[in-house]
């Protein structure tokens, strides 16, 4: 493995846009779980370039990923669930996420509303709707497959009552092995309850508390990460028998450096104006090794990370049985 | 020009929030006024959630008033001000306002919500608590939702009275006043018993008028999670009283003022703190205490460690002491 010739760029600019923007999400040579949360919007500077000034991401793999998300949907219709008393809630979303985009993409979208008569342009989709405010049969497959159609995030509702969370609606189309079918009508301590080591470290119950205590209209946000096999989005544990089978032959694959992606979530918090419900955006970026070792410092700390990963961790996410091989390809050993 | 509308300084309570045109005035009864306010340069404020109320400054202090509307991309917010002369001057100052004065309010801030899994909302309010109510109401009807209301009031001194009766129909589809005491015990009596299965109440008023509404709801088996009142600034951090921090290895002592964080005060002494959430969370921004014992406001250290009082969390946390040593 050691044989592949890397080109590593000095010079960021010259990087691919892929690269420059991708949301590394390694400060350290080691990590834990924490609740690295901050504001929203806000400029994030990396080794390669820099990411996170909107809240909806655009990328080159709007369109294409959207092709995914429908055929996936075709696929299996328990990716998509609003329980009756989130209506709201997801009209909430879909009108403030559509304003946003049309702030930041003036050149391509627009957004105006006038009572509850709302117009939506999307020219990267040559995309021209009228809709009404409330009326779910105003959109095509109405507001929740609607917005899912707009944007690259999965989206989660999650509704605010008895001082705990519940996730009652979502459009989950690219879930890193967890089943929105499965965990829709949870409360949030329930959701978390299998991944090691947080309770114990109390960043659930804190992360709750935080998100409680947001205020309508307040956005903040968090990455996390995991691998995936190949440039593969829907990771969900519908789809297991298709991918899970992978992680065990990747460690010997000569072609481990293009396979094996970085999966960063770039996750959004945000607490709705009208309806006061949680929005929680996950957006997926996958990047292969073969990429990530062009940026010289993020070869060598995600090497490191990867060797130092504690077992338990690696194990949940399901890294266990190539991380050796990925750290040490990445680390030239 | 009215001096109130010259106001120097933006209270913290209100940084970061809106800057709005009074447009209309108008007296609800003889000591209650409404007061509008919309964007001087006209355009849409942000949503709010029913039952919201917006942080208003008047010289330099500020108060919290309900939102009357139902929060739905609206182009004006509505308050209603009760004048109380022996109070600390908001509401007197509210009532000398007059169109075209500028004032400093926050966003809308939520702390009175409607459940969203409700079957019905029973909506109980006395005098001025009207105005969260009838919010509520609005976003019912608004919404679809059903609701009823019992509002307690002087004979003939009934604030937004006209309105909530405008909004009887479908959505609202019962209002009874009451105007004596007699009269209000037995509509809440009747009203505990017969509400449809999923009902929640929602109250608003003077402090005894909710506690004896609440108490008498408990007792007729209604459970806490199906019971709201409105408690002004429960999701706020309080200002806190100033205090003094010195830093041992700086050599240099700083005032930390009411209503700005240690974590803001350092930073603009020219130090650079490490900092994420600013909401006390994150866990950055910690900082070694070495004499002294901060009052701990951040959700992220352990009950031991704040116990302990050797670290802090500088962008929530405060002094419980006049003075703090840090080893900064
Ligand atoms: S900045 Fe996050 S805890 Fe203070």
């Amino acid at each position: 493995m050691s044989s592949t010739i890397i080109e590593t760029d000095p010079d960021a600019t010259l990087l691919p846009e892929r690269i420059r923007r991708f949301p590394f999400p390694f400060a350290n040579d080691t990590y834990r779980y924490s609740a690295n949360v901050e504001p929203a919007t806000k400029d994030a500077p990396t080794e390669a370039g820099s990411w996170g000034t909107h809240l909806v991401d655009i990328d080159e793999h709007y369109l294409d990923e959207l092709a995914e998300r429908a055929k996936v949907l075709e696929r299996d219709a328990s990716r998509v669930n609003v329980l009756p008393h989130m209506r709201g809630s997801v009209w909430d979303a879909l009108i403030t996420l559509l304003s946003s985009m049309a702030d930041d993409y003036p050149d391509t979208m627009s957004f105006h509303r006038a009572g509850n008569i709302c117009r939506w342009h999307n020219g990267l989709q040559n995309l021209d709707i009228e809709f009404t405010v409330g009326d779910d049969s105003s959109l095509p497959g109405g507001p929740m497959r609607f917005l899912g159609s707009q944007i690259q995030d999965d989206i989660i509702l999650l509704d605010v009552r008895e001082d705990t969370l519940w996730l009652d609606a979502g459009l989950v189309t690219f879930a890193a092995d967890w089943s929105f079918g499965f965990d829709v009508g949870m409360n949030f301590t329930e959701i978390h309850h299998p991944v090691p080591r947080v309770n114990e470290e109390r960043i659930v119950s804190r992360a709750e508390q935080f998100l409680l205590r947001l205020q309508p209209g307040e956005q903040f946000r968090r990455t996390n990460w995991t691998m995936t096999i190949g440039r593969r989005l829907d990771t969900s544990t519908e789809t297991y028998p298709e991918w899970g089978p992978d992680r065990s032959t990747i460690a010997d694959d000569p072609a481990l450096p293009e396979k094996l992606h970085l999966r960063v979530e770039v996750q959004h918090l945000i607490r709705l104006p009208h309806s006061g419900a949680l929005l929680f955006l996950v957006r997926t970026h996958l990047l292969p090794l073969s990429d990530i070792a062009r940026v010289p410092a993020w070869r060598e700390r995600m090497g490191h990370v990867l060797a130092e990963l504690p077992d338990d961790m690696a194990a949940y996410k399901g890294i266990i049985r190539y991380r050796k091989a990925a750290s040490d390809w990445l680390l030239g050993r | 020009m009215t001096a109130i509308a010259l106001q120097p300084q933006v209270h913290p309570a209100v940084e970061g929030g809106l800057h709005l045109e009074v447009t209309g005035i108008s007296r609800q009864t003889e000591s209650i006024v409404s007061i509008t306010f919309a964007a001087p340069e006209g355009g849409r404020l942000p949503s709010y959630v029913p039952g919201s109320h917006l942080v208003v400054q008047y010289g330099s202090g500020v108060n919290a008033y309900s939102l009357t509307g139902s929060g739905n991309a609206p182009s004006e917010y509505t308050i209603s001000v009760l004048r109380v002369d022996e109070g600390a001057g908001g509401s007197v100052a509210m009532h000398r306002l007059s169109v075209g004065d500028r004032v400093n309010v926050s966003r809308p801030r939520s702390a009175f919500a409607p459940a969203s899994t409700a079957s019905h909302h029973l909506l109980v309010a006395a005098g001025i608590g009207v105005t969260p109510i009838l919010s509520h109401a609005r976003a019912a009807v608004e919404r679809g939702n059903t609701a009823s209301m019992i509002y307690v009031h002087r004979p003939d001194a009934g604030a937004h009275v006209t309105e909530a009766r405008e909004l009887l129909g479908p959505g609202l589809t019962a209002l009874v006043e009451c105007t004596s005491r007699d009269s209000f015990q037995s509509v809440l009596a009747e009203a505990l018993i017969t509400q449809p299965l999923g009902t929640h109440l929602y109250v608003c008023g003077p402090v005894v008028f909710m506690d004896a509404v609440l108490e008498e709801a408990r007792s007729q088996g209604w459970s806490s999670a199906r019971l709201h009142s409105e408690a002004f600034g429960a999701t706020e951090l309080d200002a806190g009283e100033p205090f003094t921090v010195h830093l041992a290895r700086s050599g240099v002592s700083l005032e930390v003022p009411a209503g700005v964080s240690l974590l803001e005060t350092l930073e603009s002494a020219g130090k650079t703190i490490p900092n994420m959430c600013r909401k006390g969370i994150c866990g950055e921004c910690v900082l070694p205490v070495l004499r002294g014992a901060p009052q701990h406001r951040d959700l992220y250290l352990s009950d031991q460690e704040k116990a302990e009082n050797t670290t802090m969390m500088c962008c929530v946390s405060r002094s419980n002491d006049p003075e703090l040593e840090l080893d900064l």
